[in-house]
């Protein structure tokens, strides 16, 4: 039961996480997921995918999921 | 429809002329109307020089996003037909980055679709820019408005 978190950008350089497996225990959140991999505040700017769609911190998560968090996309 | 992520340089009206020699919508007299947009790296930006920039995206996520969009256009406004091609990678000052267009029988259609499809691409598809200045780096933290 496990889930894998990925950062992008200068979020991944800020928490030094690229890519990592964490476990699932059961009803967490987008929210919660930030936390296991960091103790500080998330950016007012963060942005959430699961599963490659955007979703809200309050989205619940299960097991196999992949969670992403990246700061404002700038592409084009 | 067709959406591709290049992690190398390529000239936009090469690969336009290409695609719609290709496509099996575009044969001659199966459209109207096309209209493209072509995104290329500047050397300047917030009044520093920059030598060259870094396109980070989110495979998987970044593709399904761009189809996901260009779907969405197709069925909204009546195109026949639409690419997106997106530098990745190290991009110089006058790389492409991005190339949009769109096809369809009269000019509304392709100019609405092209000009939302831009726009979207800019606040949803997860592609970051980091900045190569002379002595330093900096990743841009929002796009421009318009």
């Amino acid at each position: 039961m496990a889930i894998v978190v990925k950062c992008f950008a200068s979020l991944r350089e800020q928490l030094g996480v690229s890519e990592k497996s964490l476990d699932c225990v059961g009803g967490q959140t987008i929210s919660d997921v930030w936390y296991a991999i960091t103790s500080d505040p998330p950016p007012g700017n963060l942005l959430c995918a699961c599963n490659l769609e955007y979703v809200d911190f309050d989205h619940l998560v299960k097991d196999g999921d992949e969670v992403a968090f990246f700061p404002p996309v700038t592409g084009g | 429809m067709t959406v591709e992520i290049r992690p190398e340089d390529y000239d936009p009206w090469v690969e336009l002329s290409r695609y719609q020699a290709r496509s099996d919508r575009l044969q001659p007299g199966a459209f109207g109307a096309c209209a493209s947009f072509v995104g290329t790296m500047r050397d300047f930006s917030e009044g520093d020089n920059v030598s060259s920039m870094t396109l980070e995206y989110y495979p998987g996520m970044t593709e399904k996003q761009l189809n996901d969009l260009v779907e969405g256009a197709i069925a909204n406004h009546e195109l026949i037909d639409a690419l997106i091609l997106h530098r990745v990678g190290e991009v110089r000052p006058g790389d492409a980055i991005v190339l949009v267009a769109t096809w369809s029988a009269h000019r509304k259609a392709s100019f609405d679709a092209c000009r939302l499809i831009m726009e979207h691409l800019k606040s949803q598809a997860p592609f970051w820019k980091k900045e190569q200045l002379s002595d330093s780096e900096r990743w841009v933290e929002s796009n421009t408005s318009g």
